[in-house]
């Protein structure tokens, strides 16, 4: 099953509308609170990225039996070095995104530890892609 | 049917049909029925006499029922006037409960913010909507049991046997009432019957307007603590207590704050106390006065105790009740009962999404309700289940009698939700509460 939403740069107050949704479908299909905690969390990090810094993306979340995956595009900067953003605590928020309690430079490590495939490429100037993928103990 | 916040209720033959595995108790639809053809189930009042020792359990919301010029001492001697034999108010617990809650809050820092236990529609919507909340909920008892098993075994130890004495709570609100008939958490309550607060409003009111000046033996005093007597008011137990705590109240307010503790995390709370009705308690549905009012002259009250009285007499009520409770405070591990999922099976589950959304395609999305189910989605989700079929939607119906929907058949499926006397002329239909 296929779901999109589109994210909005900057519009803090929405940041979290595509993770609340999925969350409400993974819950309608019974998916294991855990799993469903990852996910939601993981997607979550990744619409904030988006709402903080690029200029809009999209959510892309496909669900099957086995596993949940999300893709994430964005067209904004882009990202110059991937490994750095990928340290925990790195950031390069602005200080009033920062003073809205975002910012802490734990987005990107966040999504890679609650997911179990994870994948990030980025061109500067253009914007980011990322992809997670959370798999699902089929009962 | 719409204001239902687990959409337990459909509409079938002009009468409401409420689905007792979603139900939470919390009354909403009590509130709104135009007719009053809800009714919440107590035990008959005489039953009280099956016992030689009656108490009447009492939250202290009732004694703030009364016409401004109707004393506590009154309120009590009243209710032992019309039949009980002793007069217990429920909060009594209270100050032995805090150092529990503060004990668990401490003990348990995994399971943060950890919520309250004290309203029972608030334990159910949890199981039932935010499943994967439970394990949040504190697993201590709340009030209402732990001062009833003091006072059965007070009574016993007095050399009273058990089979004499015979509890009974007055409620404010339908939830407690199921918590005591069919408890979570527990395996039998202490308490013998429940009897609704506006029931005894009025019996003791009688009573107190006809002359009724008798005093009995039993000392009428309340002697609780102003903790005490504002726990069961918003924020008693969230300001009580020694952690950072949150008191939400409103089923709307509550939902939407679970909504969120589910999607992203709620940082730097503890505790949450959280209830079904505004004003807490004092908004139960059985009660009688206004439940701004209500809530006001209990906090007068707390603040008239002196502070003298205060210090002493808590620590004297904590160190009768842990030595009779201490250790049988806890309550067993409570069980999600998810009626979000459309299927034990994930597969089977996704299936059923898939036709719900292709449902949703056609109905018109703008919930009216006529169809007899309170939402397009509730709707789409009952045809998936068996539960019900597209024709039942007055939308579709139009577009199906372009085709070959008999329009007398469209009539008679509207009849078999509505009634047949809904489509009768009557000047004097019921109208709306609110």
């Amino acid at each position: 099953m296929k779901f999109e939403y589109k994210v909005q740069g900057g519009d803090f107050v929405r940041a979290g509308h595509a993770s609340s949704e999925v969350k409400k479908i993974l819950k309608q299909l019974n998916v294991e609170p855990s799993l469903v905690k990852r996910v939601v969390v993981a997607l979550y990090e990744a619409e904030v990225n988006i709402v903080a810094h690029a200029y809009n993306g999209m959510a892309y979340v496909d669900i099957d039996a086995s596993r949940v995956l999300v893709r994430l595009d964005d067209n904004g900067p882009g990202i110059s070095d991937i490994e750095l953003a990928m340290q925990p605590g790195f950031s390069t928020a602005s200080s009033t995104v920062r003073e809205m309690g975002f910012g802490a430079g734990m987005g990107l490590p966040n999504i890679k530890s609650n997911s179990d495939e994870f994948s990030i490429s980025s061109e500067v100037g253009k914007g980011t892609h990322l992809e997670f993928v959370v798999y699902l103990n089929s009962k | 049917m719409r204001v239902c916040p687990t959409e337990a209720l459909r509409v079938r033959g002009g009468k409401a049909l409420l689905q007792s595995n979603r139900c939470i108790d919390c009354g909403e639809c009590y509130r709104v029925c135009p007719t009053g053809a809800i009714i919440v189930e107590q035990d008959d009042f005489n039953s009280i006499f099956n016992y030689k020792y009656r108490v009447a359990l009492v939250p202290s919301v009732l004694l703030a029922q009364y016409p401004e010029d109707v004393s506590v001492d009154m309120a009590i001697h009243a209710l032992l006037r019309i039949g009980f034999t002793k007069v217990v108010i429920v909060e009594d617990s209270v100050d032995y409960l805090i150092t529990r809650i503060n004990a668990y809050i401490i003990n348990n820092p995994s399971r943060k913010p950890i919520i309250s236990s004290f309203c029972p529609a608030i334990v159910r919507l949890v199981q039932v909507r935010f499943p994967w909340l439970v394990g949040n909920i504190m697993l201590v008892k709340p009030p209402i049991d732990l001062t009833s098993s003091f006072i059965r075994r007070k009574l016993t130890e007095e050399g009273i046997p058990e089979q004499e004495v015979g509890i009974f709570y007055i409620t404010p609100c339908a939830a407690k009432i199921a918590a005591v008939k069919s408890p979570e958490g527990e395996d039998v309550s202490e308490i013998n019957g429940v009897i609704n607060m506006d029931l005894i409003y009025n019996r003791t009111l009688r009573d107190i307007r006809s002359g009724g000046t008798k005093r009995t033996v039993e000392d009428g005093a309340v002697n609780i603590s102003p903790k005490s007597i504002t726990w069961a008011l918003t924020g008693g137990e969230a300001l009580s207590i020694e952690a950072k705590g949150l008191a939400i109240d409103g089923i709307s307010n509550v939902i939407e704050f679970l909504e969120k503790m589910e999607t992203s995390e709620v940082h730097g709370v503890d505790f949450l106390e959280l209830r079904a009705c505004d004003e807490s308690c004092a908004g139960g549905i059985l009660t009688v006065g206004n439940s701004f009012l209500s809530a006001e002259r209990l906090r007068k009250q707390a603040r008239y105790i002196p502070e003298s009285k205060i210090g002493f007499h808590t620590q004297i009520k904590i160190s009768e009740y842990s030595s009779v409770l201490n250790g049988k405070v806890g309550l067993n591990r409570l069980e999600p009962r998810s009626i979000v999922k459309l299927d034990d099976s994930m597969v089977k589950a996704m299936n059923k999404m898939e036709r719900v959304n292709r449902y949703l395609c056609y109905l018109p999305g703008i919930d009216c309700g006529v169809c007899g189910t309170p939402s397009c989605q509730a709707l789409a989700e009952d045809i998936v289940q068996g539960e019900g079929s597209l024709s039942q939607c007055v939308f579709l119906q139009k577009i199906m009698e372009q085709n070959k929907l008999d329009p007398k058949h469209s009539f008679r499926i509207m009849k078999k939700i509505w009634g047949e006397n809904r489509f009768i002329k009557d000047c004097d239909k019921p109208k709306h509460k609110k």
